[in-house]
């Protein structure tokens, strides 16, 4: 139960970290954060200890099978969410790097061509 | 029926082959888009009328194995509104287009999108809905900045940073809702929940799932993006996002992962959290929209106020309330992806937004003008034109609901709305021409023809919504359109029992 | 330094070691099927080997081996092989549909049916777009020291 209690506050540290912070980089590495911990905690889902490869060969008790190994399916699942995370940071930085060529500062407090 | 994946397949490869013809002639990518946005048209409205649910699984791995695609009676609805104005937003965006350099990367993206809209509204698979959630909404993060000008791009970043966080949420409570009952397909998720007690857990992963939509779909506490974002964009891509995106990725998913995933019966009297956000939403976009000067950042707040109105409706959990949430939801994509075109044309001819500058533009810009009216006239809910009939009835159901507050303040926003629109008509089409804009010109052909046919829409559906005197299903739109998807609505959990045998 | 890119001892070991590089990454997406790894690990790797070509030797040799116009193209096409490898499942009636007799037999190369041709597809348009997204972030940098 404490790994999950830790990956909440993994994700609170990171809306905090967006929420608060007037950076742009690190508004973009706090959205890693947020991201990472969701992450994280999907594939502690599909977790077991001393657990084996998700694959069923002949002559292997089903109901054992299904005890030990881990389950396959958050992995699976994770890997595309971070791609997609990685597709979103990789936009996030291309158009940092653009305002950063326009304003010549990161703070957010000095972009403000837009109000409301 | 072997053509449901077509609609995701067709737009993806149309996106890849229009980023590899980088360089070639604008005449060429215009036509490949515009065919490509056809087709889907015409697939959409091959699939209308097809009775009860269709399943499709891909690659014969049947449910709860493998991902389904479901079409049913909500789909169809949500399939034709996409379809119709993504292809009129191409057609649109022919001469609109052309003063941006990158004409095939901006069809790219935008074929994305439709992929992902197409593949929010059919697919039946949780996590699968995410992807295509996410693949939707990065196309809209580049697309939003595809100015890169200052405010293009700044606008983009809040929209991206808030609208990942969104994701987040969602992607959050899908981990939670897998935690809890071990499958990611719908029907079968809808299941376990029935079959079990999961008590504050599903309480909590739906407050986490509500506010991620919410923030997708814009409603009031989440709305900061929406205002900076939808009028940075092109004005096509403004009015597929007011038009059809936020009600897709928000308002779309909500009504299908709540009634008939999780249901409303589990909810209990947190459902009522809908009837509030949907009256906040409604009165604080209609306040905040009456002192915008900006052409398209009022129409902007405007779609907040409406998104309101759908959200009330659906919130009411009655049968008549969802007709009306998803008659309101057909027709506010038709007549705001009108007036985001119309405020395109505007900005095409006289290159600026701001209402003070403009003056008197129907004299020079006659299509314009006239179809503007329209489109005020529909979304303020002037008889005869569509938004009177979808209001009236959303007022209707408030009331049947014995919900009386919420109907004086929908009332009251309705004219909230009427004041805000005839500022704009009244600035920027009547009165006298500014020395300024003398030499102003009609825009081109293809602009004028998705404006007008968005208008006649707007005018024939609201002839058409006539005959509810005689009951709601005389209306032909009614009986052949919202009455299916409502009667999804209102099967609930049932659902189930349509996917897997 | 007028040179681009790093110091000889840096330049002589990426010389040596991205071939082995380049091969582990197109290891890892051909026996995607049997083994850990598959098309997105295995086209990191590759566009990771792309990535260091051009951290040791400078931009301008990276972009001699693969042009930002050829990345493009390459990118989409590791897309539409995915696409296409889905939609040759409509010859046999269903989208997506796994064609191949012989599925299923553990360690042996061609028995996934047509997870390999995804990997190939996946494996090129993850690689080519890595490296694509990092030479784009790179020459944004380089317009802006020009202002």
């Amino acid at each position: 139960m404490l790994i999950y209690v830790l990956c909440i506050i993994l994700f609170a540290i990171g809306l905090y970290g967006i929420v608060v912070k007037k950076n742009l980089v690190k508004i973009i590495i706090s959205f890693g954060i947020l991201d990472y911990s969701v992450n994280l905690f999907f594939i502690l889902l599909g977790y077991k200890r001393d657990g084996i490869a998700p694959i069923m060969m002949k002559g292997q008790d089903k109901a054992q099978f299904v005890a030990q190994a881990v389950d396959p399916l958050p992995q699976a699942l994770v890997l595309t969410s971070i791609v997609i995370g990685l597709g979103i940071t990789i936009l996030m930085v291309a158009i940092a790097i653009r305002l950063y060529d326009k304003y010549g500062t990161f703070d957010v407090m000095k972009m403000r061509k837009l109000k409301g | 029926m072997q053509i449901i994946p077509l609609f995701i397949a067709v737009p993806l490869g149309a996106a890849f082959i229009l980023a590899m013809l980088g360089k070639a002639r604008h005449s060429l990518i215009d036509l490949l888009a515009n065919i490509v946005t056809a087709f889907l048209l015409i697939l959409a409205i091959s699939v209308i009328g097809v009775k009860g649910t269709t399943t499709y699984s891909m690659g014969r791995w049947l449910p709860p194995i493998g991902i389904v695609l479901v079409l049913d009676g909500l789909s169809i609805l949500m399939l034709v509104m996409v379809n119709l104005i993504s292809f009129l937003a191409t057609i649109f965006s022919i001469s609109y287009i052309e003063r941006f350099t990158a004409k095939a990367k901006f069809y790219a993206m935008f074929m994305l999108m439709i992929a992902g809209l197409n593949g929010v509204i059919l697919t039946g698979d949780m996590f699968n809905m995410f992807v295509f959630l996410e693949i939707a909404s990065i196309a809209s993060y580049v697309l939003v900045a595809f100015g890169t000008e200052d405010e293009e791009l700044e606008a983009s970043f809040k929209y991206m940073v808030i609208g990942s966080v969104g994701g987040l949420f969602i992607l959050l409570s899908i981990a939670l809702l897998y935690g809890m009952t071990g499958t990611l397909n719908m029907a079968h998720l809808s299941q376990i929940i029935a079959s079990k007690n999961f008590g504050i857990g599903l309480l909590f992963t739906s407050a986490l799932l509500i506010a991620g939509f919410a923030i997708k779909a814009a409603i009031v506490p989440f709305h900061a993006w929406l205002p900076d974002a939808h009028p940075s964009a092109p004005a096509p891509i403004s009015a597929m996002l007011s038009g059809v995106f936020i009600k897709i990725l928000g308002i779309y998913t909500m009504m299908r992962i709540l009634t008939n995933v999780i249901g409303i019966a589990t909810l209990g009297r947190a459902w009522d959290i809908m009837l509030v956000l949907g009256a906040i939403s409604m009165v604080a976009g209609g306040l905040l929209a009456i002192g915008q000067w900006d052409y398209k950042r009022l129409l902007a707040y405007s779609s907040i106020s409406q998104v309101g109105y759908i959200m009330l409706a659906f919130g009411l959990g009655t049968p008549l309330g969802y007709l009306a949430a998803l008659f309101h939801l057909a027709n506010h994509s038709i007549f705001k992806a009108l007036m985001f075109l119309n405020s395109g044309a505007v900005e095409y001819a006289t290159e600026t937004r701001d209402l003070q500058k403009m003056g008197g533009l129907s004299e020079r810009m006659p299509v314009t003008g006239i179809t503007s009216t329209v489109g005020t006239l529909s979304i303020s809910g002037v008889p005869p034109f569509n938004g009177f009939w979808s209001k009236l009835l959303i007022i209707i159901a408030i009331v049947q609901a014995g919900r009386p507050v919420y109907a004086v303040i929908a009332i009251l926003v309705s004219v909230l709305t009427l004041a805000y629109f005839l500022k704009v008509q009244r600035y920027a089409f009547f009165g006298k021409i500014k020395d300024t804009l003398m030499n102003i010109k009609e825009v081109p052909v293809p602009m004028c023809i998705s404006l007008i046919v968005l208008a006649a829409l707007c005018l024939i559906i609201g002839l058409d919504a006539f005959r509810i005197i005689q009951g709601t299903n005389a209306s032909w739109f009614i009986r052949v359109m919202i009455e299916p998807a409502k009667e999804v609505l209102v099967n609930g959990t049932n659902y189930v029992k349509t996917i897997l045998p | 330094m007028n040179k681009p890119g790093m110091t000889l001892i840096v330049k002589t070991i990426v010389r040596i070691s991205t071939s082995l590089i380049l091969l582990y990454g197109v290891y890892i997406v051909a026996y995607g099927q049997l083994t850990p790894g598959g098309g997105f690990p295995g086209g990191v790797i590759i566009g990771a080997a792309f990535i260091l070509l051009c951290l040791a030797f400078g931009k301008e040799v990276a972009l001699k081996k693969m042009s930002t116009a050829s990345a493009s193209i390459l990118d989409s096409a590791g897309a539409l092989i995915f696409l296409g490898v889905a939609l040759l499942g409509y010859i046999w009636g269903t989208f997506f549909l796994n064609f191949f007799p012989n599925k299923g037999i553990p360690f042996h190369l061609w028995t996934a049916g047509i997870i390999p041709l995804c990997n190939i597809g996946i494996g090129l348009k993850v690689s080519v777009c890595l490296f694509g997204a990092f030479i784009a972030l790179v020459l944004f940098r380089v317009a802006k020291k020009e202002n």
